[in-house]
C-alpha cells in the first residue's frame, strides 16, 4: 500500500472517522504495564461442591506424583561430611521396572558395577588389607587380635564386594593403627591405583 | 507449536515429573523429531537421565517412538504429542467424571491408571482392592470381583481401552532379534486394533489387604494371566462425555430442565452410533425417544412433541428436524452447538473484559459480518464517539479485523470502503492462546508463592509431623498445646492466607481449563469438516 505518486498519502484516518483536529489519545512509545488495571473486576470463580472436590483431586495428584518413581530428581550432591538429619532428609524413590517388551532397547539403563574395575586392584597391594565392618568392633577390644586376622580377612574382603568401597575408605584410618611400628604415615603413600579406573565406565558410547 | 503451548507442557511435566523430564521435553517439543544420541547432547544432561526420562514420558503416552528417517535399520526416533500433556490439566475432570458415573471403585481405577500411565487389569484390581480397604473399617475388606466388575463397566462404555500393541510385538521369537518399529510418522491408533475392548479372561480372586505399617515397599507386582495387556484411559470418550454434558447444560439454561433431559435422551442413545467426529447424531424417530424416555422425567406424547419443535425453532439450532417418517426425524446437531458454544465463550469474554456496550458492538458485527463504522454507530445506537473509542479498543486487541475494499483498482483511499468484521474461528485460535498463556501464568505464580514462604510451610510439616507422632504415642493435651504454639499467630496467618492463595490458583487453572476444553473442541470440529 505504498504510496507510488509523489507526497500522495495513500491512507486518511478521515475514513474511519476520526476526524481533522481531533483529541486523539496520546500514543504510547512505552510497552504496556505489566499489571495493568482492569476496568471491570473479574467474575468470582465457581464455587460448589463440584468444585471443591476437583480442587481437592488435583492437589492429591500432585503431591502423589511427586512420591512415585516416575518424578526423576537429578542426583544429588555430594555432601562434604555425612551429616545426622540425612537420615530423616531421605526421600524413598523405589525404582520401576517397565516392561521392556513395549519399550525400545536403547532406553535400558545397564546396570554398572564400579566396583568390577577396582577389583583387579586387589591382588597387588598384600600391604593393604581389606577389613569388613566387623573388625573396627573388633579393633577396639584387642589391637594384636587386629594383625592375625588382618591378612586372613584379605582372602574375605575380595569376596565381599559390596562393602569395598567403605573399606577403603576406612583403610587410610586403619593402616595408621595396624603399621604402628613404622614411623611412615601410610596415607600419604599413594600408589595410583586411582588412575585409569573410570576409563571402563561409560560402555554405552561407541569407540570409533 | 506456539510458545505459549510449549511453555505450559513444560510447566506441567516440571510438576508432575521433575525438572529433568522438563528439560528433556521442552527440547524434544522444540526440536520435533530426535534420536537418543542427537537429544542426550543437546541437552547436554547425563544419558542415563534422558534414557529414565523417555522411558516415564512414553509410559504414560506422551512420547511415541518409531523407525526414523532412515528406516528399520537406522536409530530410534522420539517425539511428543503435546495434545497428551495438555490432557494432565484435566486429570481431576476425569477423575471426577469416574466417579459420578461408577462411584468411589471408578474413581480410584481411573486415578490409578492416570498415575501410571498404563497398567494390567490384574495389578489395577489389586491396588484398588487395597486403596479401598484401607478406607474400610476393620475387618471389612474389599473383593475382587467388584473391582472387577466395575472396571468391565469402564471398558465396555469405552472409557479404558487396550495400549495399542507394537507392530510387531509377537512376531520375534527370541528376544535377541531386534524387532522392526512402526514408522514413526504413522503411530497405530488403539482402535484400529480389533480386540481394543476385549477383557482378558482372567481369574482373580481374593481380597484386599489391609496394608500394615510394618510392611514398607510397594505391592510386587506380580504376573497374572493378563500379562502383557496393558490399559489406558480413553480420552476421546470422555471428551465426548464433557462435550454431551456442555450441550445438556446450554439447553437447560436456555430453555428448561425437561427439554434438556430429552436432549439428554438423544444422546444417550446416539452414543454407540455415533462416530467421534460427526457433525450431527443419527437421526431417531420422535416414537423411539418417546419410548427410552424415562419414566421418572413424566412426559406426556403431546408434550415431546411440543418441546422437540420448540427445540426445533430455538435460533441456537441444537436439535433439527430431517423427515417426517415415525412421527418426525430428529437429530442433534453437534457441530453447530459446539460452534455456537464457542460464540457465547467468545461474547462473554468481550463483555467481561470490555463492558456490555462493546460487547453489543461485538455481537453485532457477528451477526452482519461487514460494517462500515457509521453503520455500526447507527446498528448499536451508541453515539460516535463511544463507539469510536470501543471500535479501536476492539481493534487493538485484534478481536475485530478491518477489511477494504477497494471501488477503484489504485486503492484510492477516498474511493475504498472500511469494513469492521469480525470472524469466529481466527479470534477463537486467538482466545485458545490466551488460556493456555493464562494458565501458564497461574502456574508460575503459584510455584513463586509456595518459594517465598517455602520455609514456613516446612515448619508447618515439621510441627504436623511431631503432632501425629505424640497422638500416636498417646500425649495430653498439655504437651501438644505446647507444640501447637510453636507456630505464632501471625505465622498461623500468614499460613492460611498462602494456603487460600493457592486454592484460589489452583481452581482457577480447573476453570480456564474448561473454556480451553470447550474452544478446542470447536476448533477441531470446523478441521473434521474440511
Amino acid at each position: 500500500m505504498a504510496g507510488r505518486g509523489r507526497g500522495h498519502r495513500t491512507f486518511s484516518v478521515e475514513i474511519v472517522g476520526i476526524g481533522k483536529g481531533e483529541n486523539l489519545p496520546p500514543s504510547s512509545i512505552q510497552p504496556t504495564p505489566l499489571f495493568p488495571p482492569l476496568d471491570q473486576k473479574p467474575v468470582p470463580l465457581q464455587a460448589g461442591e463440584e468444585a471443591e472436590y476437583m480442587l481437592a483431586l488435583k492437589q492429591e495428584f500432585r503431591g502423589a506424583m511427586k512420591t512415585l518413581p516416575f518424578y526423576i530428581r537429578p542426583a544429588a550432591p555430594k555432601k562434604d561430611v555425612e551429616r545426622y538429619s540425612d537420615k530423616y532428609q531421605k526421600i524413598e524413590t523405589s525404582d520401576w521396572k517397565p516392561d521392556w517388551r513395549r519399550f525400545p532397547k536403547e532406553l535400558r539403563v545397564r546396570e554398572k558395577r564400579p566396583l568390577r574395575d577396582k577389583s583387579p586392584a586387589v591382588p597387588k597391594q598384600t600391604k593393604q588389607p581389606r577389613v569388613n565392618k566387623e573388625e573396627i568392633i573388633r579393633k577396639l577390644e584387642t589391637l594384636e587380635q587386629k594383625e592375625e586376622e588382618g591378612s586372613s580377612d584379605e582372602e574375605e574382603g575380595e569376596k565381599k564386594k559390596p562393602e569395598e568401597q567403605e573399606a577403603e575408605g576406612e583403610e587410610e584410618y586403619d593402616e595408621e593403627e595396624f603399621e604402628d611400628e613404622t614411623d611412615y604415615i601410610m596415607s600419604y603413600f599413594d600408589n595410583g591405583e586411582e588412575f585409569g579406573g573410570d576409563s571402563d565406565e561409560n560402555i554405552d558410547e561407541a569407540v570409533y | 507449536m506456539t510458545t505459549q503451548e510449549v511453555r505450559l507442557c513444560g510447566l506441567l511435566l516440571q510438576e508432575h515429573f521433575g525438572n529433568v523430564v522438563e528439560k528433556v521435553g521442552t527440547h524434544l517439543i522444540r526440536s520435533g523429531v530426535l534420536t537418543l544420541r542427537a537429544l542426550a547432547h543437546e541437552t547436554k544432561l547425563p544419558l542415563d537421565l534422558v534414557k529414565k526420562s523417555l522411558c516415564v514420558l512414553v509410559q504414560h503416552g506422551m512420547c511415541t517412538f518409531g523407525a526414523g528417517r532412515r528406516g528399520p535399520a537406522g536409530p530410534v526416533e522420539y517425539r511428543i504429542n503435546c495434545e497428551h500433556v495438555f490432557h494432565m490439566l484435566r486429570y481431576p475432570r476425569y477423575i471426577y467424571t469416574a466417579k459420578s458415573l461408577y462411584g468411589d471403585t471408578g474413581e480410584l481405577i481411573v486415578e490409578e491408571i492416570l498415575q501410571r500411565g498404563h497398567m494390567t487389569m490384574s495389578s489395577t484390581v489389586k491396588t484398588v482392592a487395597d486403596r479401598l480397604t484401607h478406607n474400610m473399617p476393620e475387618g471389612q475388606s474389599m473383593d475382587y470381583s467388584e473391582v472387577v466388575s466395575v472396571f468391565s463397566q469402564l471398558v465396555e462404555t469405552h472409557f479404558l481401552q487396550r495400549c495399542p500393541p507394537l507392530a510387531s510385538a509377537g512376531s520375534s521369537s527370541s528376544g535377541a532379534v531386534d524387532t522392526p518399529l512402526p514408522v514413526a510418522t504413522q503411530p497405530t491408533e488403539p482402535e484400529s486394533h480389533p480386540d481394543c475392548y476385549k477383557l482378558p479372561y482372567i481369574n482373580l480372586t481374593g481380597q484386599g489387604k489391609r496394608r500394615r505399617s510394618s510392611e514398607d515397599g510397594e505391592a510386587d507386582q506380580c504376573c497374572g494371566d493378563d500379562d502383557g495387556i496393558y490399559w489406558q484411559v480413553n480420552f476421546q470418550r470422555f471428551h465426548l462425555h464433557f462435550r454431551d454434558q456442555a450441550i445438556i447444560s446450554a439447553v437447560s439454561c436456555k430453555l428448561d430442565q425437561s427439554s434438556s433431559e430429552i436432549v439428554r435422551t438423544m444422546l444417550r442413545m446416539s452414543e454407540v452410533t455415533t462416530p467421534a467426529h460427526a457433525a450431527f447424531t443419527q437421526a431417531l424417530s420422535a416414537n423411539e425417544i418417546f419410548r427410552a424416555l424415562l419414566s421418572s422425567y413424566n412426559i406426556a406424547r403431546p408434550i415431546l412433541d411440543q418441546y422437540l419443535s420448540l427445540l426445533v425453532d430455538d435460533p441456537m439450532e441444537f436439535v433439527g428436524k430431517t423427515g417426517d417418517s415415525g412421527g418426525g426425524m430428529y437429530v442433534v446437531n453437534l457441530h453447530r452447538a459446539l460452534a455456537n458454544l464457542a460464540r457465547a465463550t467468545l461474547e462473554s469474554v468481550v463483555q467481561e473484559r470490555f463492558g456490555s456496550r462493546s460487547a453489543r458492538i461485538f455481537r453485532l458485527l457477528l451477526r452482519k459480518r461487514h460494517l462500515e463504522q457509521k453503520q455500526v454507530e447507527d446498528f448499536a445506537m451508541i453515539p460516535a464517539k463511544e463507539a469510536k473509542d470501543m471500535l479501536y479498543k476492539l481493534l487493538s486487541e485484534n478481536l475485530v479485523q478491518l477489511q477494504e475494499i477497494p471501488k477503484t483498482p489504485d486503492y484510492a483511499p477516498s474511493r475504498t470502503f472500511y469494513l469492521y468484521t469480525v470472524n469466529q474461528l481466527p479470534t477463537a485460535r486467538l482466545l485458545l492462546q490466551h488460556c493456555y498463556k493464562t494458565v501458564g501464568n497461574l502456574i508460575e505464580r503459584r510455584l513463586y508463592e509456595t518459594k517465598e514462604n517455602k520455609r514456613l510451610l516446612e515448619k508447618s510439616q515439621r510441627i504436623e509431623a511431631i503432632l501425629a507422632s505424640l497422638q500416636a504415642t498417646g500425649a495430653e493435651a498439655a504437651q501438644l498445646t505446647e507444640v501447637e504454639e510453636m507456630i505464632t499467630v501471625p505465622e498461623r496467618q500468614q499460613l492460611e492466607s498462602l494456603r487460600h492463595h493457592i486454592n484460589k490458583l489452583d481452581s482457577s487453572e480447573n476453570q480456564v481449563d474448561e473454556t480451553i476444553f470447550l474452544l478446542k473442541s470447536y476448533i477441531n470440529s470446523t478441521q473434521a469438516s474440511l
